[in-house]
């Protein structure tokens, strides 16, 4: 797409930062279960949808670059964690399998929803992206929505974990949504039509899916605003202190 | 406290010595799983997965049979529905080998294929 003018370009930035921080971030999180898994077929599959996180996150961190940032490694890599704009839900540590499972069910529904908006945006080679990896993601919600019905219907301690991790992460998922603040200008210019839109199809998707797990979603949860504009629990930095340790090593080195 | 293999177990802190063993669970039983590449061509059996039901099984086949290059459709097929022949009885194909008659590589017919070619287009 030819922008229009320096705020587009700035709003499609902005959003491909949340996306792409979103992403690697989670993907990270998540494959920090490799060689964990509760059995081997789920630690491959667990561990094949975090690298696929990072590979999309390197397809936005490319489109940045195109649009003047940095390269993707240098972008993904160098920040510290107030220049991050991923949401709350996604720096969480992994806690236990319940808690990551629910985290997986309520990122990845937001994420395929984002991307099936995405296929006729305005900015074609975001909505490039987003029709390459949409049946990716579609697995990734698969994958949740099956356990996500598994456990919470498995016995009394399964369900009771299951309850206890929606009721931890629904108010961090409602951050996902937290207003841009270059929302209407995406939608004017027909590249996005915003995070109020996302979070209402959203709701409209994850409730039923939730009710016929048998699991009551929390009321009047308080969304865990903060991330999308720099502002990060204690628990992000040290993710990334890890995270880039061997990159921080040599940074000039070819890999 | 034992070392594990695993420095982020050891990161944990766990007192391990602490941890009452499990109870030894039940496996979950295994499914065939079975790789289409193409629609139109045959399921291919490519090996098994463990799974509870055969929703998941589907799920981890996708994983780890579909990784790599193309596929189109996917079959699991719960182990114990499979009917097999005994291995006791493989005699029953001990003959087969020497029917070199229902092998169509065996026939020569070329030279009849070629006859033909050149009086149709004569």
């Amino acid at each position: 797409m030819d922008f229009f003018n320096d705020e587009h370009v700035a709003a499609a930035k902005d959003l491909l930062y949340k996306m792409a921080d979103d992403q690697l971030i989670i993907g990270h999180r998540n494959s920090e279960w490799t060689g964990l898994g509760p059995i081997l077929e789920e630690d491959i599959a667990f561990s094949s949808m975090a690298q696929d996180k990072l590979g999309q996150s390197e397809h936005l961190y490319n489109l940045l670059h195109e649009l003047g940032e940095a390269d993707a490694d240098t972008v993904a890599f160098t920040r510290n964690a107030n220049q991050f704009h991923s949401c709350h839900l996604v720096e969480l540590p992994i806690g236990e399998y319940d808690f990551s499972l629910v985290r997986h069910f309520l990122f990845d529904m937001a994420e395929f929803i984002r991307f099936e908006m995405l296929v006729n945006s305005s900015y074609e080679n975001l909505a490039l992206i987003a029709r390459k990896f949409k049946g990716e993601i579609k697995y990734h919600t698969m994958h949740a929505n099956t356990w996500v019905q598994q456990l919470a219907k498995g016995n009394e301690e399964s369900k009771a974990r299951m309850q206890s991790a929606l009721n931890e992460t629904w108010p961090l998922a409602l951050g996902i949504f937290e207003e841009g603040k270059y929302d209407k200008v995406l939608k004017e210019a027909g590249i996005f039509e915003g995070e109020a839109a996302l979070r209402d199809a959203w709701l409209a998707q994850v409730t039923p899916l939730l009710e016929k797990a048998g699991l009551s979603i929390p009321q009047n949860a308080e969304p865990v605003y903060g991330g999308r504009y720099g502002n990060h629990t204690d628990h992000l930095q040290p993710l990334l202190d890890e995270m880039t340790e061997v990159y921080s090593i040599d940074p000039t080195a070819d890999w | 406290m034992k070392e594990s293999l695993d420095p982020r177990i050891n990161r944990t802190d766990l007192n391990v010595d602490a941890i009452e063993p499990l109870e030894e669970l039940d496996q979950f039983q295994t499914f065939e799983v079975f790789h289409q590449e193409k629609r139109g061509q045959q399921h291919i059996h490519v090996g098994i997965v463990h799974a509870p039901n055969p929703d998941m099984a589907l799920l981890y086949a996708k994983e780890q049979y579909a990784r790599r290059g193309k596929t189109v459709n996917l079959w699991v097929v719960a182990s114990n529905h499979v009917f097999a022949t005994d291995y006791m009885d493989d005699d029953i194909f001990s003959t087969t080998p020497e029917k070199i008659h229902r092998d169509p590589a065996t026939y020569k017919v070329m030279d009849k294929i070629n006859e033909y070619k050149k009086r149709v287009n004569a």
